[in-house]
């Protein structure tokens, strides 16, 4: 057919796939009419049928909200609830003119004009026949002024329902955290079609690191509906699950203990028993009343707290990151027996000031005058800056820093509540990555008396003392202790973390450590001797003072001369007995001056209500 | 005769069709497909839940598919056919990647993630194949020999192979039915299309033994969909209620108890039609087949209209695949044909198939503004 000789004649090619268009369009339109003839049958000839089974074909599922878990603490007492409270609650389909309702409840309840227009936006976008929440939590007043108006608002009705409550107030405000609307990001995490029915989330502390077992299994109502998707009959009801009941280690009477100890001052205390990780007390001062996030903070209770100086939102036990000051030195003294760099008899002479070999720079002692001849007892109970400058020039700091390690300082403790700060224990690869700055020796003296970069939070001093308490036991700290499913009586206990035990065989070390702790508390020149008396048992204890400010070379700290913010973070670390203990507190209290003098106390009232020491001055 | 091209050099009066023509654009092809693509965002703002955020991704989707519609439409026709052995070259290495490397999406090997986008290759051979076998039919005289006939089909065969073995059945049909149509436009003597036809449906016993489980279930679900309503027959009587129960004049735009009462499935992507059967009746459905119909008509007189034998039989080609699509779609939502995952094209939520098709009516518009001014 085709030869290579045979010219392309465009007319005839063109005809030819003309008359091959004109017939596709021929069968197009032919596929075209059949389709309208089956679509003409679908919707005009059977319209009826499938009308009606459109009718019928309306089963909804409407989830039922699973009862939320309830917290208490060690003692049974009851730290969250679910409580009944009243809410005022529109129907749209019910209320017959939307605008006239809106204004009438707007005058009763004082609603802005541009909070109303948000509102009927709302309420435009979902079903006419779902509830719209207009008011929550009213009191019995607002319940009173809406009865008697009732007559003037149809399709507005109170409606009872479950909502979270803390009936310790602020004093759990932080440890056991709140609960609060679910949020875009809060949906972004949680599996929707479990928080189905759902309005409030764990959003911080206990309340939301157990959120999985606190929230239980939603339930499912199957019903069927008529044409505007009203419930006309249930057809199936899967019962929703509730949460597990939490049971914490923490206990009322020692929260408030510590909680009052620390007075006006800003501060955290964390009480834990060393030999289990039971976190016992954990209090971060300022606090806030959690029951105000519970159906939404307002915009001016929230901005006050946000904006306030002393930050009473943040969690000091966790995420408050202060010098560890003093309180560092008992593990500084630790890392040089254990690595042979001193020994208990080893003698250094404090005459008030330390010099690194050729520079000019005086690392000063607290006491101006010097300690003179001073021994590791000595060093510690009366905490002398000097010995322990001494001691960390000569470990070095990479020595220091990987001792420090095995006490977790610079890494999270892993107790059971989120956004835990890691703290830090400076080190030469930190400084080069962080700060691309060379390490200097300078850095190293003052990290020995836990200054310069060291930044510890009050729960990991709490885990370093606890892990020093028992002799080199790692035990994580740990505020759940158990749940209990709903309708059961018998606790399941929550699993403990297992930590690695510090891998130190001579307890002469730890011994000789912890013998100069009690020197402070029961010592005659201990730094903290006046909390020593009138107990049966020894305390062993660490005072610490952190500067928040720096001073300069010969130039004296005045408290009178500074504003109180810039006053030392005082700092105090003990457990209890000393020989068998039971109890590790730390404390830091903010700007408080002097670590024996404010924090120190603080400790002895909360030992005194755990050992059950009657106070006796 | 083409007075407007005549008047394209007389600089008097200002015209919208020449100001469009100017930058390529075919100003009546181009308004048939905005008023499409907008009666389809409209409805997608019913089906989706009426989620701006949808229609928003669906507008940006739609403004780059306009983009590229734009570029395609500025590219000389023999460019195309010049490319045209390169372009399905590397369509066909791609598809070779994608049964290699490629991504799974429900359980078919479809993409090939790019980390910037997601790539479905198949959708070039959309294009490809008819470009292709245009260009090497064109070559010679029409209608073609034997010899040259069966090379056609071969080219055909290879990536719609490929990408029944993805496994998407419907693309590679569609793939097919694109270059069989451009075979059908060159004139290849009746004979031999009825034989193919015979030898086709002898075939189909063959067909069935190949495919896949679930494919064989779409099948026999069609032929009887009350067997399984709870399983594979669900979105055919599903959707057949919502269009039955549209009626004539349909419930109403946003008032489609069906659809938003969430009882049809997929109802902004491939059932998006029985959504507007639902709330538009028999009438809408009517008016949005016309205009499906209208744009395909257009689409061939540009294609009767066009200079050369490639550019004729590409751009008829496409134009009918156009309608192809339509009618499987239809087809498919009416419970006509079985359910093989073909979206309503411009309509439908999606944008791979959007800019495809787009593509498609781009190369339509630079072969009607590029003919030279000559007597037919």
């Amino acid at each position: 057919m085709s030869t290579k000789f045979t010219l392309k004649d465009h007319f005839t090619e063109g005809c030819l796939i003309n008359d091959r268009l004109i017939f596709s369009v021929l069968f197009a339109c032919l596929l075209f009419l059949i389709i309208m003839v089956r679509l003409a049958i679908l919707q005009v000839l059977e319209h009826e049928h499938f009308d009606s089974l459109a009718d019928r074909n309306r089963v909804d599922i409407l989830p039922i909200a699973p009862q939320r878990g309830l917290i208490y603490d060690r003692n049974g007492i009851v730290l969250a609830e679910n409580i009944p409270s009243f809410s005022l609650e529109i129907t749209p389909e019910n209320v017959p003119d939307m605008a006239a309702t809106l204004n009438e409840l707007g005058q009763l309840f004082v609603v802005a004009e541009s909070e109303l227009d948000e509102i009927k936006q709302k309420i435009k976008k979902q079903r006419r026949f779902r509830q719209f929440v207009f008011r929550q939590r009213l009191t019995e007043q607002e319940v009173a002024k809406f009865s008697v108006n009732r007559h003037k608002l149809p399709g507005v009705d109170v409606v009872g329902r479950l909502i979270r409550h803390y009936p310790q107030g602020a004093f759990f405000a932080h440890t056991v955290g709140y609960v609060g609307r679910i949020n875009e990001r809060d949906q972004k995490a949680i599996d929707l079609q479990d928080y189905k029915g759902t309005e409030q989330i764990g959003k911080t502390g206990i309340e939301k690191q157990y959120e999985d077992l606190l929230h239980g299994t939603v339930g499912f109502q199957k019903i069927e509906t008529n044409v505007q998707g009203r419930m006309i009959r249930e057809l199936e009801n899967s019962p929703a699950v509730s949460g597990k009941d939490l049971f914490l280690n923490l206990d009322v009477n020692l929260q408030y203990v510590a909680a009052k100890a620390l007075g006006e001052f800003n501060g955290a205390v964390v009480a834990m028993d060393p030999k289990s990780g039971a976190v016992l007390a954990m209090v971060s001062k300022p606090d806030f009343d959690p029951n105000l996030f519970v159906t939404g903070i307002s915009n001016k209770n929230y901005d006050a707290l946000r904006d306030s100086v002393d930050m009473p939102l943040f969690n000091r036990t966790l995420r408050g990151r202060y010098p560890p000051g003093s309180t560092l030195k008992p593990f500084v003294a630790l890392a040089g027996l254990e690595l042979g760099v001193v020994s208990e008899q080893t003698q250094s002479f404090c005459p008030g000031w330390f010099q690194l070999p050729g520079q000019d720079h005086r690392y000063r002692c607290w006491k101006t005058h010097g300690h003179g001849q001073v021994d590791l007892k000595k060093s510690i109970s009366q905490s002398c800056d000097v010995y322990f400058y001494d001691l960390a020039n000569a470990l070095g700091i990479e020595h220091l820093h990987s001792f420090l390690d095995l006490f977790d300082f610079g890494h999270k403790t892993g107790v059971d509540v989120p956004s835990e700060s890691k703290g830090l224990s400076p080190s030469r690869a930190w400084k080069r990555s962080t700060r691309n700055q060379p390490w200097y020796p300078g850095e190293t003296v003052i990290s020995g008396i836990g200054q310069g970069f060291n930044q510890t939070t009050p729960v990991q001093l709490a885990h370093a003392t606890a892990i020093l308490a028992m002799r080199g036991v790692n035990v994580t700290p740990q505020i759940a202790r158990a749940t209990r499913a709903s309708g059961q009586s018998e606790l399941e206990l929550i699993a403990k973390k297992v930590a690695e035990n510090l891998p130190m065989e001579n307890s002469r070390h730890w011994e000789a450590v912890i013998d100069s702790m009690v020197e402070v508390v029961h010592g005659t020149r201990g730094t903290a001797r006046h909390i020593g008396k009138g107990i049966s048992f020894k305390i062993a204890g660490k005072t610490g003072t952190a500067q928040v400010f720096g001073i300069k070379q010969d130039e004296k700290y005045d408290a009178e001369l500074l504003a109180k913010k810039l006053h030392d973070h005082a700092l105090f670390i003990a457990f209890a007995p000393a020989d068998a203990p039971e109890i590790v507190v730390a404390v830091v209290v903010e700007n408080g001056g002097s670590g024996s003098r404010i924090a120190a106390p603080v400790a002895r009232k909360i030992i005194d209500q755990y050992m059950g020491v009657e106070p006796n001055e | 005769m083409n007075r407007h091209l005549i008047d394209r050099h007389n600089p008097q009066r200002w015209s919208l069709t020449r100001a469009l023509a100017t930058i390529h654009i075919d100003a009546l092809l181009f308004m048939g497909l905005l008023i499409l693509m907008s009666a389809g965002l409209m409805i997608l703002y019913s089906a989706g839940d009426q989620s701006t955020a949808l229609m928003m991704r669906q507008l940006v989707r739609i403004s780059a598919a306009l983009f590229i519609m734009l570029l395609i439409a500025n590219i000389h026709p023999d460019r195309m056919r010049d490319s045209s052995y390169w372009v399905y070259g590397a369509g066909i290495l791609l598809l070779l990647a994608v049964l290699i490397f490629g991504h799974e999406g429900k359980g078919a090997q479809r993409w090939l993630d790019l980390k910037v986008f997601r790539f479905q290759p198949s959708e070039i051979m959309k294009l490809a194949v008819p470009l292709l076998v245009a260009a090497y039919l064109a070559e010679r005289p029409l209608a073609p020999s034997i010899g040259r006939l069966i090379v056609g089909l071969v080219m055909i065969i290879i990536p719609s192979l490929l990408i029944a073995k993805q496994p998407d059945l419907g693309t590679a049909l569609l793939i097919a039915s694109s270059g069989l149509i451009v075979i059908f436009l060159s004139g290849i003597s009746w004979k031999i299309i009825i034989g193919f036809l015979v030898a086709c449906t002898s075939a189909l016993p063959v067909l069935w033994y190949v495919m896949h489980d679930y494919q064989k279930q779409r099948v026999l679900t069609l032929l009887n969909p009350e067997s399984d309503p709870l399983g594979s027959g669900y979105h055919i009587i599903q959707s057949k209620i919502a269009i039955g129960s549209g009626g004539l004049f349909g419930r109403g735009w946003l008032e489609g108890t069906q659809s938003h009462l969430a009882f049809l499935p997929e109802r902004s992507t491939d059932f998006i039609f029985s959504v507007i059967a639902e709330e538009f009746g028999l009438f809408g459905v009517g008016l949005l087949l016309m205009l499906y119909l209208l744009i395909a008509v257009r689409g061939v007189y540009i294609a009767s209209q066009a200079q050369t034998s490639f550019a004729r039989l590409l751009a008829g080609s496409i134009s009918l695949t156009f309608l192809v699509y339509v009618f499987v779609n239809v087809g498919m939502v009416t419970g006509l044909l079985p359910v093989v995952g073909v979206p309503l094209p411009l309509v439908s939520y999606g944008g791979t198939s959007m800019v495809t098709l787009l593509a498609g009516f781009g190369i339509l518009m630079s072969i009607h503004t590029h003919r030279r001014m000559m007597s037919p």
